[in-house]
């Protein structure tokens, strides 16, 4: 094989539905697979630990429709990595049905389809621990400890190219993947067909955000990556789309630290060394990238964990004294909380707009406040009663708050809802963090079936 | 005097993994990027100082010449998403970049 090519029409499948035009082209130009992630923990924690989706099942199953009828039409697999945003077991069986379904509705001709499973049981981690393995914090976490471990609802494993490739070699016309890094979708087939690890890991790195990698910007489109024995060539696919030098440099930068390094169970590409060269008007070939496989075989582990149930508030305020101070009136109704609920035990959170709300401390122009703010308040505690009267505490006492020399004394802020909300219960992410595993299996079960509609 | 605004394409900052922020400033054209990078008005020490925070908050300082971009990441104090995070995405960081002035 001199080359082989796959098209992929959305970054994160389901999220925001794919764009159909580009998609026809690229289906066209006759690939030999076509894939997509659908995952990524930029959604926050909630979904990963509430096992839930962020994206609505309406787009999931439009993007997954599309691709698998493409992909029956030129009999080329069709790859998914981190099924409904999280790769948890419940989403990845959710796409495994939606497949199905869809056979069914279009009286599809008998396939392969092979899926796996990227969870993690909470206590295998904790007997790895005891056996004295180190579960490696990343990027400032801490390593991890049995009470972090105790707070935390779920965890996946991040998939490298290993069971997409087992499931390959078995003959699966479509996969299904648990959570897995991005680049591995199209690694896999790239090394499953011969390519070299470098190539193949840059393909999927350049390939993963679909059309993020072109310009002008325009998100969902597809876009088409052909990987050689020595050089990865990628193309827009819409019509007023280019892969350009600019644009593929420029996405080797977005969503990571160090635009030079990927890392992936299994080793790191490097792009240090990478020649971008504009080969024809929609296309750019880079060569020169390098995988370097690691000494030892580390897993990354995600984990969310529960805080409590939430309400939320929401006051304005309008008085410029009343404004210059804002912390006296948090300060009053916190106190209010503290005489209810002493000093632990929930979380309460005041966001104010028209100050520091999106930067917080980072916020340089805190000082220099807007001429009206909105404060948004966040109250957690363990019950929703709880949550509930915390945050009608903490939001309705700002009415309340004495200020010395404020000249409106019939109410400190405006209501525009005289109530708390219930919003999704809070969560955070409480695994970043690597464990060693002998066999890159290990972690990630593999099934494969017969879908006769 | 120019406003970084009005030299760069691309001014950005997103969430590289859920302990992260990175800020991207991307330049059309070798000659402006080098112009910056010149400047010296993009540094660690810089950006310590507009976004008011200490050094070992940077995780990582590149300037990325195949891109003719600078780019740096910062770490967050909580994990993105934590109950009171007003920014999941880590997307409305860069602001604050928009306005520095380069000779």
């Amino acid at each position: 094989m001199e080359s082989l090519r796959i098209i992929c029409p959305n970054g994160h499948l389901g999220f925001a539905p794919t764009r159909e035009e580009s998609f026809r082209i690229g289906v066209a130009a006759r690939p030999d697979c076509i894939a997509a992630d659908s995952g990524s923990d930029d959604v926050g924690p909630i979904p990963l630990g509430s096992d839930t989706s962020t994206s609505p099942l309406a787009w999931q199953t439009h993007d997954l429709e599309l691709m698998l009828l493409a992909s029956r039409e030129l009999r080329v697999p069709m790859i998914i990595g981190s099924s409904g945003d999280t790769g948890s077991n419940s989403r990845v069986d959710m796409y495994v049905r939606i497949i199905r379904e869809l056979a069914t509705k279009h009286r599809l001709a008998p396939f392969k389809l092979g899926y796996f499973y990227s969870e993690v049981d909470r206590e295998l981690v904790r007997s790895r621990m005891r056996q004295g393995e180190k579960v490696a914090g990343l990027e400032g976490h801490a390593d991890l400890v049995e009470s972090e471990l105790d707070a935390t609802s779920r965890i996946v494993a991040m998939a490298g190219v290993h069971p997409f490739m087992r499931l390959l070699e078995q003959g699966a016309d479509v996969v299904i993947g648990g959570r897995s890094s991005d680049s591995c979708v199209f690694a896999a087939p790239a090394i499953h067909h011969g390519f070299p690890e470098s190539q193949a890991y840059y393909l999927g790195k350049v390939l993963e955000c679909a059309s993020f990698c072109a310009e002008p910007y325009g998100g969902k489109e597809t876009v088409l990556g052909k990987v050689t024995h020595d050089a990865v060539e990628v193309t827009a696919m819409h019509p007023a789309q280019r892969c350009t030098v600019a644009s593929v440099a420029g996405h080797a930068m977005y969503e990571r630290s160090n635009p030079y390094y990927e890392h992936v169970a299994g080793g790191t590409l490097d792009m240090a060394e990478c020649v971008y060269e504009q080969i024809a008007d929609k296309t750019t070939r880079i060569t020169g990238a390098r995988f370097r496989a690691a000494e030892e075989f580390r897993v990354k582990l995600e984990g969310a964990g529960k805080v409590g149930e939430r309400y939320v508030g929401m006051v304005g305020i309008r008085d410029p004294y009343t404004i210059g101070n804002v912390d006296a009136v948090i300060a009053w109704a916190r106190d209010k909380v503290r005489e209810r609920f002493g000093d632990s035990g929930y979380e309460l959170h005041y966001t104010v707009y028209g100050r520091d709300g999106i930067m917080g401390a980072l916020e340089p122009n805190r000082d220099r406040p807007a001429h009206e703010l909105c404060i948004l308040v966040q109250g957690v505690a363990p019950t929703a009663d709880m949550a509930e009267e915390l945050t009608m505490i903490g939001t309705r006492q700002m009415f309340y708050a004495r200020l010395p020399e404020v000249k409106g004394s019939a109410g400190s802020v405006a209501f525009a809802l005289d109530e708390v909300l219930r919003a999704s219960p809070a969560y955070r992410w409480t695994l970043n963090h690597t464990l060693r595993c002998g066999d890159p299996l290990e972690l990630f079960p593999t099934h494969i079936v017969t879908v006769d509609a | 005097m120019a406003k970084l605004s009005t030299l760069a394409k691309t001014i950005r900052s997103k969430n590289a993994g859920v302990d992260l922020i990175t800020f991207d400033v991307i330049f059309t054209d070798k000659q402006t990027y080098e112009r910056v990078k010149r400047a010296q008005v993009i540094t660690r020490e810089s950006v310590c100082a507009l976004y008011r925070i200490p050094a070992a908050r940077i995780a990582d300082f590149v300037e990325f010449d195949p891109g003719n971009a600078i780019k740096f990441t910062i770490y967050r104090l909580r994990p993105s998403g934590s109950p009171g995070d007003p920014d999941i995405f880590g997307a409305q960081q860069y602001a604050p970049l928009l306005d520095i002035e380069v000779p």
